[in-house]
């Protein structure tokens, strides 16, 4: 009988196996958003720089827009930052930032360090937005057309590759449908 | 032509490791001692095929070859050539083939230094290090050769080492982690040697025990510069991120520690053999699952240099023989018996069972938060992500909890300490501690209950430690006399707990008292840190071997006088046009004073970032007392005697364990 529980690290290990399968299977950065083709969903938040203001979907509408989520406590976030420096001010690309499970002080300290690549940025302290959206993990981004209906997610760092294949191929699609 | 024959060294290498594997055990399942004579020159051998492969990547990394992809890739011929020499294992291949040399390099320790082992279990213990040897040789052959070329359009230069990597920190962390990370395959190749033979006594924990603290040792030291590199080097001065990286490391360094303490017990007591031995598989089945978690893009970090799932899918795939293969054995062969009455319930084998019981929690719960969105995803939970907060609030409670234990422990006795002789026993050390406590909390200004809590464990463990060192020194022949008498190991496990106190003093401290401030300043300005006083003086330009930066001058005062110069910078390298910020500190043993150029805010002004960081060096020297003691506790001597008769050892390390233990490092 006692033979028997010399097999439950066997059991255990097994099934962490499988999981750690699935996920290879799946892989994190082409996580398929139940939301694509759906507009994104309402909030109302307040703006990073000015607690009075009150940003809503409204923000994402207009033209084309990619919408990163960030954090100072996301170590990723530190690595892709320089290229969305990049994209905001040698592409012209429109980037709203989500502000996600973080606080003002530190959220300031990281972009006045590193740069502020964001037309707007919504602060998300507790997660509510990111959690509609189905956030995975800090860094995502998403571009969300001109009629503020999301097309594409990424999950992970935004580089070259990223975006010259990924998002760049989306966003002149949404472009050319608008 | 070089490259065809490195790769040609890796291919004669895997053929050995083939024959490695197979051989020598066949010799020792059979009793055919012609057999089992192959293991040492197979070992040689496959080491001085993987030297060589290694050796002629790193000649085509000085002499800029680019015409290999690898070399193409993460070198350039503007780079120093110490960086060129270390962009040998910043990528994904290289590191891999480094990784290899390590298993190769103990393989063969394990050859030369087995002298005195019986021929059986070197051939198995050798043979199962062969094994693990195979698998990476398949997979670096298979899915990740250095050696590739880029033929026939060569470039005419390189794309850079990752200017994050061109560090001293760098040159030597992944070795460091390496040795630790491959060391502990040893520990796994004796457990499953001992599981073939159906030996699990007191003799495989001793001669395991050395190959475990060894590995271990390196392993706290590699991380220990990892954090170091993060906090100088990242430049935002953090010093550990709960990163699913760090997270891979910290695992097998949480359950190695946890096998360290078991294998005491088992080779003083002869308890906990089944115990001991799932530790040692665990332990190595983390560190390859350290390396399946950066290589296979499962996890996104700032580490995961390689993201293909067809790597991800091979190392998936050796992780799960190894760890399947080796638990099915455990399965069927792991000895059930638990002789508990040979123990009281308040004995040092509690106490260290408490001990594994908080490690292997710790281990759980790290674990927890690295896999845990995955695990949901899995079950379609939701999606969830899992950042600093979490850890912080769990992983400090265990370690709070480990601390107090462990100055309770050094106390106790084995097989059985009296509750009420204890509790007398700990009174003055424990009145001492909170006195001190509280003057550390005076001193810095500020009570917090979990500063308190950090720092108490850390000062009771000092106070413990030395308290104990005390009682153990007194001699008749005076107390120099008393200091000398005693062994290696029981300094080893002087020197490892008092790093563990100097670590959790360090952390504590730096977390609750660290201050860091982030102003705008102008040429001229002067801004205030603590108590100390930092004017930005001016700001220029200048130029390196392969970037073109721009730099800050500081002068740090403190009450007046000026302390010290301050030069960080921000850099521009030009191959790969990437910025870095490189911060300028003011080390110093009891404060670091940390100074970071940020963004230009307009023509004259720049964001700054300063940092008082009190006690974040002892998180390091911390870390390297720990590993001191780890190299102390394996040159004592009975680790250098002849073990030749083993029943009489054994029955004489019986008979002592009434007595006062001497050491549990």
């Amino acid at each position: 009988m006692k033979r028997l529980f010399m097999f439950l690290p066997l059991v255990v290990a097994v099934a962490i196996g499988i999981f750690l399968f699935t996920g290879l299977g799946k892989d994190p950065t082409e996580l398929e958003s139940a939301l694509i083709g759906k507009p994104v969903p309402e909030f109302s938040l307040q703006a990073l720089d000015d607690p009075d203001q009150t940003l809503g979907t409204s923000v994402l509408k207009g033209q084309v827009s990619l919408l990163n989520v960030w954090a100072e406590w996301c170590p990723s976030c530190w690595d892709e930052h320089e290229y969305l420096m990049h994209l905001a001010n040698d592409k012209g690309v429109r980037i709203v930032g989500l502000n996600y499970k973080d606080t003002r002080e530190k959220a300031f300290s990281f972009l006045n360090r590193l740069g502020n690549p964001y037309e707007t940025i919504i602060f998300d302290p507790q997660g509510s937005l990111g959690f509609d959206l189905g956030v995975y993990g800090a860094p995502e981004t998403y571009v969300i057309d001109a009629e503020g209906v999301v097309r594409f997610r990424h999950v992970g760092v935004v580089n070259q590759r990223v975006w010259e294949e990924e998002l760049l191929p989306i966003i002149n699609q949404a472009k050319g449908n608008s | 032509m070089y490259p065809e024959l490195g790769q040609l060294a890796l291919i004669l290498a895997l053929l050995l490791a083939v024959l490695l594997s197979v051989v020598p055990l066949a010799g020792a399942l059979t009793g055919r001692d012609s057999l089992q004579a192959f293991a040492r020159p197979l070992a040689s051998g496959m080491f001085v095929f993987t030297g060589l492969a290694f050796a002629i990547l790193t000649h085509a990394f000085l002499v800029d070859d680019f015409s290999v992809a690898y070399v193409a890739n993460n070198s350039n011929s503007l780079l120093p050539w110490y960086y060129k020499f270390s962009a040998v294992w910043g990528g994904h291949e290289g590191s891999l083939l480094l990784w290899i040399l390590m298993l190769a390099g103990w393989t063969l320790a394990v050859a030369v230094f087995s002298r005195k082992l019986p021929p059986v279990m070197v051939s198995q213990v050798l043979s199962v290090l062969g094994m693990i040897a195979v698998g990476f040789f398949l997979f670096i052959i298979v899915t990740s050769n250095p050696f590739d070329r880029l033929l026939p359009n060569i470039p005419a230069d390189g794309q850079d080492l990752n200017p994050l990597l061109q560090d001293i920190g760098l040159i030597i962390h992944p070795p460091m982690l390496y040795m630790g990370y491959v060391g502990f395959s040893v520990a796994f190749a004796f457990a499953i040697a001992a599981l073939i033979n159906g030996r699990l006594d007191a003799a495989w924990a001793r001669w395991s025990r050395p190959w475990t603290t060894v590995a271990w040792s390196f392993l706290t030291i590699g991380i220990a510069l990892g954090s170091w590199w993060a906090y100088y080097e990242l430049g935002w001065g953090g010093w550990w991120f709960w990163d699913p990286v760090e997270n891979a490391s910290l695992l097998p360094w949480l359950s190695g520690t946890a096998l360290i303490h078991s294998l005491a017990v088992t080779e003083k007591r002869g308890v906990f053999k089944s115990w001991t031995v799932l530790l040692a598989i665990v332990t190595f089945a983390l560190s390859l699952l350290g390396t399946f978690l950066v290589r296979s893009g499962v996890l996104t970090s700032v580490h995961a240099f390689a993201s293909d799932p067809e790597r991800g899918s091979f190392l998936l795939m050796l992780l799960g023989i190894t760890v399947v293969a080796s638990l099915a054995l455990y399965a069927f062969r792991a000895p059930v018996v638990h002789v508990r009455s040979r123990y009281g319930s308040l004995s040092r084998e509690i106490f260290l069972l408490l001990n594994n019981v908080l490690l292997v929690s710790a281990t759980a719960l790290v674990a927890l938060g690295t896999l845990y969105p995955l695990v949901l995803d899995y079950l379609d939970m939701g999606k969830l992500s899992i950042g600093e907060p979490f850890f912080n609030a769990t992983f400090s409670p265990l370690a709070v909890a480990a601390g107090l234990l462990l100055g309770a422990g050094i106390f106790s006795r084995w097989k059985k300490t009296d509750g009420g002789w204890l509790a007398r026993k700990l009174l003055w050390p424990l009145a001492l501690s909170i006195l001190i406590t509280a003057a550390v909390m005076i001193g810095y200004g500020g009570f917090a209950p979990w500063a308190f809590a950090g720092i108490f464990a850390s000062v009771w463990v000092t106070v413990a430690t030395f308290w104990d060192l005390w009682d153990k020194s007194a001699s008749r022949q005076g107390r120099l006399y008393g200091l000398k008498r005693q062994t290696r190991s029981y300094w080893g496990m002087v020197l490892g707990h008092l790093g563990v106190a100097m670590v959790m003093a360090g952390a504590t401290v730096v977390s609750n008292y660290g201050i860091e401030r982030d102003v705008r300043m102008v040429p001229g300005d002067s801004a205030m840190v603590g108590d100390y006083e930092i004017v930005f003086r001016d700001i220029g330009q200048r130029r390196g071997a392969n970037f073109t930066a721009e730099y800050g001058s500081f002068d740090v005062f403190l009450d007046g006088e000026k302390v010290s110069e301050l030069h960080p910078e921000k850099r521009n390298y030009t191959v790969g046009m990437s910025m870095m910020t490189e911060a300028d500190i003011d080390a110093g043993l009891f404060r670091d004073v940390f100074v970071a150029i940020g963004e230009r805010i307009s023509d004259e002004a720049w964001a700054i970032r300063l940092q008082y960081k009190p006690l974040i060096r002892w998180l390091w020297l911390g870390s390297l007392v720990m590993a001191i003691g780890g190299f102390l506790a394996i040159s004592d001597k009975r680790y250098r005697i002849r073990l030749r008769k083993e029943e009489k050892v054994e029955a004489h390390s019986a008979q002592a364990g009434g007595k006062p233990a001497e050491a549990a490092s």
